[in-house]
């Protein structure tokens, strides 16, 4: 899987899924409405620099805390294609893989990139581009790879559906 | 080379003949959770993967407590679908004022035992490894998938053990061992990990104090907190549950990525500073503090073992005219306990406002958000910034006894000065 898009860096270590989302909107579970509330606890203004292809660019153990796919989900509806960083909470790297955002590993790559940054990614081949400088990211594991080709767990879930049982 | 425990539980739910750190097995669940927050946004994804079937509706749990009592017109919605999803595919519903608090819930209605597998669309579900079950905190994606097929895919975690010796001082409860072991390892320490509590020391902590234990075990982003099943766990299933289990150990020579001790002699009442649990300091460091609201509950600390501990400190005294009170029973049962016991009348009369079982005040949904400029002391599980209410508030973290001190004395007290 191929993902390039504009870097939004957000900065910081240890960024939490409420800050991302804040609980006050888990009642909303129609990913559009989600949209305007993403970032709200840590940068509104991060918001206006999204629209097109982006690749957010984020920090250390980045997405801990609650399990709430709002966040994933709200990046998606904003044409987040890809997140590179230093490191992932679990629940929110699985969180994007299921929904075929990939989450890329890779500190090298994530401390060159400056907001508005051209960043290229090829999750199968490990290879994070930024401006032009190629980085080599944590391979991703063979599994992961096969449920961002096939479109996240949805798709996989319509795919193991099409089957004949057992 | 041996198995940890959760390897073993693993294995025994998937189709490997064998599992080691790092690979990835589709494992079988033996109870699915979700709420009026996880749910919904799960069935969505259901209809977008194109069908409405259950694996097995016998393992499908549903509890309004997020936004229950509903806060406003969207929550109702909300609760409304999850209520009505669950009696059209048959599974048990726990509405309000019939449950509680899901994971406080789940234990004490006997759907949790030693060995089993446990998945919730919350990333507390991890609290279940105080019983000796693997427990997984999953997306609401990966929700829909384990009840459409009754799994989900896993990489297999490594097991970080944490030895537990001595014993517990006076003011001293499982809060503080879990703040301990968040304090050493930080709040990415427990990545693809899980927690094993084993040692001496673990006899002296009751299942309410594991649940709390394993609870934050995700604040150190561990997957669970396991504490394989002895006497203690024995004592606690003894009539409360039908399903067959049993206690699953590690082998002596199972292979850790980390080993850790916490020595209970030397442990002290802890308080975890905002906006991060790992910021952990003893009690005394903070004295003086003052504090503006105390929560006692959430599904870390709002057991009957919590609301005995808050009474005991509060019995005779008065909420002090600086602090506001709200005290969580985390399910219905315990609510009832405590009137039974009088905890509620010494609380009341103290001046604490009961709140009905609710995740509420933990999360900033309803029921207690703060004010700018104003702290909190909480026995909840998270001090994220503006996770209770505004940004510019303060929570700290600890246990049940350090709490009510705080609420007579108006700031952050030793409890052992209260009492």
């Amino acid at each position: 899987m191929i993902a390039s898009g504009k870097a939004v860096v957000v900065p910081g270590t240890n960024i939490d899924t409420d800050v991302l989302y804040p609980g006050v909107y888990l009642n909303i579970d129609d990913p559009e409405s989600m949209k305007p509330h993403l970032f709200e606890g840590i940068d509104p203004s991060l918001l206006e620099q999204l629209g097109g292809d982006t690749v957010l660019v984020v920090g250390e153990n980045f997405g801990m805390g609650s399990s709430r796919e709002h966040v994933p989900l709200a990046m998606k509806a904003w044409n987040v294609r890809c997140v590179i960083g230093s490191s992932f909470a679990r629940i929110f790297y699985r969180n994007c893989i299921n929904l075929a955002l990939p989450a890329i590993t890779c500190p090298q790559a994530a401390q060159a990139a400056r907001s508005g940054s051209q960043i290229t990614v090829d999750a199968a081949a490990g290879k994070v581009t930024v401006d032009g400088q190629e980085f080599s990211a944590v391979p991703v594991p063979p599994f992961m790879l096969e449920m961002l080709d096939r479109g996240g767990l949805v798709s996989w879930a319509q795919y193991k559906l099409s089957q004949p049982r057992s | 080379m041996g198995y940890t425990v959760a390897e073993k539980i693993l294995l025994n739910h998937c189709d490997a003949d064998h599992v080691e750190p790092g690979q990835v097995v589709m494992v079988r669940c033996d109870v699915v959770l979700a709420n009026d927050v996880t749910g919904p946004v799960a069935f969505r994804q259901m209809e977008k993967m194109g069908t409405s079937e259950v694996f097995d509706c016998s393992k499908i749990v549903m509890v309004a407590d997020h936004f229950a009592p509903a806060k406003d017109e969207r929550s109702a919605i909300l609760i409304k679908r999850l209520k009505e999803w669950s009696l059209e595919h048959g599974v048990v519903f726990y509405d309000q004022g019939r449950g509680g608090i899901e994971h406080n819930l789940l234990a004490q209605e006997g759907w949790v035992v030693p060995g089993s597998v446990i998945v919730g669309g919350d990333s507390h579900t991890c609290t279940h490894g105080a019983l000796g079950a693997f427990s997984s905190g999953l997306g609401s994606t990966d929700i829909a998938h384990c009840i459409i097929f009754g799994e989900f895919w896993e990489a297999v975690p490594g097991t970080i053990q944490v030895t537990v010796s001595g014993e517990k001082g006076r003011f001293v409860t499982g809060k503080d061992v879990i703040l301990a072991v968040i304090s050493q390892i930080g709040a990415g320490g427990g990545t693809d990990n899980v927690l094993e509590f084993v040692g001496p020391g673990t006899k002296s902590l009751s299942i309410d104090e594991r649940l709390a234990v394993s609870n934050l075990t995700v604040e150190a982003g561990s997957e669970t907190g396991i504490f394989p099943a002895d006497e203690t766990t024995t004592v606690y299933l003894d009539g409360r549950t039908e399903r067959k289990w049993e206690a699953v150990h590690s082998d002596p020579d199972a292979s850790y990525s980390r080993q850790l001790e916490v020595d209970l002699d030397r442990l002290e009442p802890l308080v975890a500073k905002p906006h991060n649990p790992e910021n952990v300091v003893p009690v005394s460091e903070l004295v003086g503090t003052p504090i503006h609201q105390v929560v006692v509950g959430n599904c870390a600390n709002g057991t009957l073992t919590d609301l005995r501990q808050a009474a005991q400190m509060m019995q005779g005294k008065r909420v002090h005219e600086r602090t506001r009170m709200i005290v969580v029973p985390a399910t219905q049962k315990i609510y009832r306990e405590a009137l039974t016991e009088g905890l509620v009348d010494t609380l009341v009369e103290a001046g604490a406002s009961i709140s009905t079982p609710t995740c509420g005040p933990c999360f900033g949904g309803h029921t207690g958000a703060l004010a700018p400029g104003e702290n909190a002391l909480a026995t909840t599980n998270r001090n994220f910034k503006g996770r209770a209410g505004s940004p510019d508030a303060n929570v700290y973290l600890g246990n049940a006894f350090v709490a009510a001190a705080a609420a007579v004395a108006g700031e952050i007290v030793d409890p052992a000065g209260v009492m």
